[in-house]
């Protein structure tokens, strides 16, 4: 099995695999996002009741994770667009290195102030 | 150093076939197209394999070895035996023809494809065009024109495995050395080999092609200048 993976362990691969997968959960996330967005209109007790269901520990971890999601999908889509559009780095691992760490940064700080 | 590796080789035809096992005597600075040689010779003269200059010159003798492609003359088997075991297997990404040897047809027809020949203007020159080797243009494939043609980097690309018309990262930097190219006659023609469907807008960047790439060469950005290049033809309207 490990034979199946072996060319593909290298950190472009994984900076693929990442943006690929947190573009996808985005995708499945945005619907119950309008959803949300919904509820505002129908009046401030349906959004005030979905708010204060989502100070729940379990769904705050989910929204940590979701806001790593995005930014690291943020960060690596500015690579690509960084190195198709604008110029070659010969730093991708640093590129790659700091869009994840920023992403994690960015959850913590969203933990931090919920 | 132990006395033997244990080395598994697919053995078979057409795709069909299996892993056949050999202990093969380790010595010192031993690569891996010694191992097969060894076997060959030695072990089973029905093996079918592929080299010729052994010394990372021709681009022959590419093989899948324990997953990864590599050009096996190069390649010491004390940098990638692993629990004292090899495992061989032809190029992927390509049809098999038999036991090692892959069919590399459809490697350079894609590189026909991607525009990858040299056509000169139809004037001959009154004397040969000076190229200033600190040119922009000149320095931008310094790298690129080493390519020796082993499809290493066309086994390792996933999106060649995903994407049967994609034409793969040797032909793109085979052709980014061309768009590059003073004497070439029609850059715009070669920009718009590249702009078609399979060409370098089908490259998802997973960097596969300069990771494995055993000449240290980075087809990665020679896909990503001909993006560039094409994006830019495209706004002015050439393309």
């Amino acid at each position: 099995m490990k034979n199946v993976f072996a060319h593909r362990q290298h950190p472009y691969y994984l900076a693929f695999i990442v943006h690929r997968l947190s573009g996808i959960g985005l995708a499945v996330f945005l619907p119950f996002h309008f959803l949300v967005l919904g509820l505002a209109i129908e009046g401030d007790a349906a959004l005030d009741g979905f708010l204060a269901w989502t100070d729940q520990p379990l769904v705050k971890a989910a929204e940590t994770l979701l806001i790593i999601l995005l930014t690291v999908h943020f960060a690596g889509g500015l690579r690509l667009l960084m190195m198709e559009f604008v110029a070659w780095s010969d730093r991708q691992k640093l590129i790659i290195s700091s869009g994840f760490a920023a992403s994690i940064g960015v959850g913590l700080l969203f933990l931090l102030n919920g | 150093m132990a006395d033997t590796i244990k080395v598994e080789v697919f053995k078979g035809e057409g795709g069909q076939g299996a892993y056949q096992v050999f202990d093969v005597p380790r010595m010192e600075s031993q690569t891996v197209l010694d191992v097969v040689t060894h076997i060959q010779r030695n072990l089973d003269a029905s093996l079918a394999y592929r080299f010729a200059c052994r010394v990372g010159m021709c681009g022959s003798c590419a093989m899948m070895v324990n997953g990864s492609p590599r050009w096996t003359c190069r390649t010491h088997v004390g940098d990638v035996v692993e629990d004292g075991c090899l495992k061989i297997a032809p190029l992927r990404n390509l049809p098999h023809i038999r036991d090692l040897a892959a069919d590399l047809v459809p490697f350079f027809d894609k590189m026909q494809k991607a525009g990858g020949r040299f056509v000169a203007g139809k004037e001959v020159p009154q004397q040969m065009l000076n190229i200033d080797p600190q040119s922009p243009a000149r320095v931008a494939v310094d790298a690129g024109i080493e390519c020796i043609g082993c499809a290493v980097c066309y086994a390792a690309c996933d999106v060649v495995a995903w994407t049967p018309d994609y034409v793969g990262p040797a032909a793109l930097n085979r052709a980014w050395t061309l768009v590059n190219d003073e004497r070439v006659a029609d850059t715009g023609w070669h920009l718009q080999q590249v702009a078609l469907d399979g060409g370098c807008t089908s490259c998802h960047s997973q960097g596969a092609c300069s990771v494995h790439c055993p000449k240290s060469l980075n087809p990665s950005q020679s896909i990503t200048g001909l993006k560039r290049a094409v994006a830019a033809a495209f706004i002015k309207g050439e393309l």
